[in-house]
């Protein structure tokens, strides 16, 4: 009884070791020849062809917001002038690679592990190592860097929509002068924000895709077993995303000291 | 030319549950052989731990000097070169078309070109009979179809051991037939060695050189085919002759009353052991011995009318 009382209350440990060690595998495999520059390319075309589109239409109320609630709060404090320093901030460092998280994950991710799983329900996997080749090195490799590269230039794209859509509601709905907004935006931000931005993007992309790689390569179970997967990869996912956000700002904020402060 | 496979002392369980322990037994190179039992004995995993994909709890798998259960992922992945391997479904990849499928290991292992790769591919999918098919994708054709494109695959790197999981489920007799003789023919011209997973007894009783019963977690016989086709042993006879009366139940085995009801029962005389399938061109294969051979050198008394004609003891013909 108590061992198997035990062993339940460490399975989930055992998992996320299975996922680091998975994750381990893929390290390796990133430096294995032959590279697959074919898998590579095709993978990073499809994540972006079926992220782009959702990313922009999201990016454009995020910003938005971001400049409804900092405009209207910064207004009280009678300082309008560093509105647009502060929707930059707000957006490059936070909410840019947040939602291209959101993204990778909920439409990059999913389409990976169904697509993963439903190749390992069908004995595809299986085929490929049994044909002496790793599914990891042929498969994983190409569309985690993909993943990677598609969430470095979304996180540029959602930086650029969503400080022009502030820009639009903070000069038009709240009367805001386009030329503050334009001359504050180096007041409080500074160049490492958007390093920090794009480092967010590139750890984001490589968590969501090696997660949903593991949750496909695992399905079992028949056609239920692979929306499992999906669905279980896309959770995992925003959950690790979160705590990766919160401590990477965090590391980021001790480390880079804030301007004029 | 072949490989011997040879199995020692296997055990494997998921979890609490053994699926097979103590399976001991010799691939001969070169030979075709049928491994059979009851659905649900752990026959796929036999075949899955063969090739790697499944760790065996202990017990060996030596092929060419090299313990598949224990040897390192580099080591497994040299060794599958030589494997040739037909899924049941046929396992094809799906986003390609049956040409790349059975391109896919010539071009990911060879250095041949586009030309050599185009000759080999084409002579693979004449030998299962599907020119034409090429540009079909696996979802737009038969099962049967898969199944023959997945056997085009697996001997595109001309294999020294080929293992069939299940080829003739979901198959009409015809293609069943077809299929056996194909695959009789082609043990002639490569020489490999053949395992074949199935639970069709008239595969078993005409195609092979030796046949394997796994029953109830364990190897319940492995020797050659008259060896087993002649044998009084109660599990072997009622599996190999489809009889309801044996240890053998619906579910598992049967229980003691069961058995105990059955005990004054008479059992039906073995029916003749029928001749095996010969290679289409009439020239018999390396390894194939002489009908009857087995049972003069044994002294073993083969039922009467055995290896007079092929279809013998059958299902649908006797």
């Amino acid at each position: 009884m108590s061992t198997s009382l035990s062993s339940r209350a460490l399975a989930p440990i055992g998992v996320a070791g299975n996922l680091f060690a998975f994750a381990l595998d893929v390290f390796r495999g990133l430096f294995r020849r032959p590279f697959q520059l074919r898998e590579f390319i095709q993978q990073s075309w499809f994540i972006a062809s079926v992220t782009i589109v959702p990313t922009a239409l999201v990016a454009i109320p995020f910003g938005a917001v971001i400049a409804l609630q900092v405009g209207g709060l910064i207004k009280q404090f009678g300082a309008q002038s560093f509105t647009g320093s502060a929707s930059v901030l707000a957006v490059v460092q936070q909410a840019a690679p947040i939602g291209t998280a959101l993204l990778i994950a909920g439409a990059g991710g999913s389409a990976i592990a169904a697509d993963l799983g439903a190749r390992k329900i069908r004995e595809e996997l299986d085929a490929m190592m049994v044909l002496g080749i790793d599914p990891i090195q042929r498969l994983v490799v190409p569309r985690v860097l993909a993943c990677m590269l598609v969430a470095f230039f979304l996180n540029g794209m959602v930086s650029v929509v969503g400080v022009a859509g502030g820009y639009v509601f903070n000069v038009i709905l709240q009367d805001g002068t386009p030329g503050a907004y334009l001359a504050s935006f180096t007041a409080l931000a500074q160049l490492p924000d958007l390093w920090i931005g794009l480092i967010k993007a590139l750890v984001f992309g490589l968590i969501a895709a090696i997660v949903a790689s593991y949750k496909g390569m695992n399905a079992n179970g028949g056609p239920k077993g692979v929306g499992d997967a999906v669905n279980e990869s896309v959770v995992i996912t925003f959950l690790l995303l979160f705590v990766a956000n919160f401590v990477l700002s965090m590391i980021y904020l001790q480390v880079v000291p804030p301007k004029g402060g | 030319m072949g490989v011997e496979i040879r199995v020692d002392d296997l055990t494997k369980s998921f979890g609490k549950q053994l699926i097979w322990g103590d399976v001991t037994l010799t691939v001969p190179a070169g030979e075709i052989c049928v491994m059979l039992g009851p659905s649900g004995t752990g026959k796929s995993v036999f075949l899955k731990t063969l090739i790697g994909l499944l760790k065996p709890d202990k017990g060996s798998i030596i092929i060419e000097g090299t313990d598949i259960a224990s040897c390192s992922e580099r080591e497994l992945y040299e060794i599958r070169k030589l494997f040739g391997v037909l899924f049941q479904d046929g396992a094809m990849f799906g986003s390609m078309n049956l040409y790349d499928n059975v391109a896919f290991p010539l071009r990911e292992h060879t250095r041949k070109s586009e030309s050599e790769v185009r000759e080999i591919v084409m002579e693979k999918m004449d030998l299962v009979g599907l020119l034409g098919a090429e540009d079909k994708l696996p979802g737009e054709i038969s099962g049967g179809m898969r199944k023959r494109a997945g056997l085009a695959r697996a001997l595109v790197l001309d294999p020294e051991i080929v293992l069939f999981d299940e080829p003739d489920s979901g198959l009409d007799p015809v293609r069943t037939a077809f299929l056996n003789q194909l695959i009789v023919d082609l043990n002639a011209q490569i020489d490999a060695t053949f395992l074949i997973v199935t639970h069709d007894i008239n595969t078993a009783r005409t195609v092979p050189d030796n046949i394997g019963l796994l029953y109830h977690r364990h190897l319940a016989m492995f020797g050659p085919r008259e060896q087993l086709l002649s044998s009084e042993e109660p599990v072997v006879r009622q599996f190999l002759n489809a009889q309801r009366v044996g240890p053998i139940g619906m579910s598992e085995e049967k229980d003691a009353d069961e058995l105990a009801a059955e005990a004054g029962q008479e059992l039906p005389p073995l029916p003749p052991i029928p001749l095996q399938l010969d290679p289409s061109n009439g020239i018999p294969r390396r390894s194939q011995r002489p009908a009857g051979e087995w049972c003069r050198e044994n002294g073993v008394t083969p039922p009467p009318g055995s290896f007079e004609s092929s279809n013998a003891g059958l299902a649908p013909g006797v």
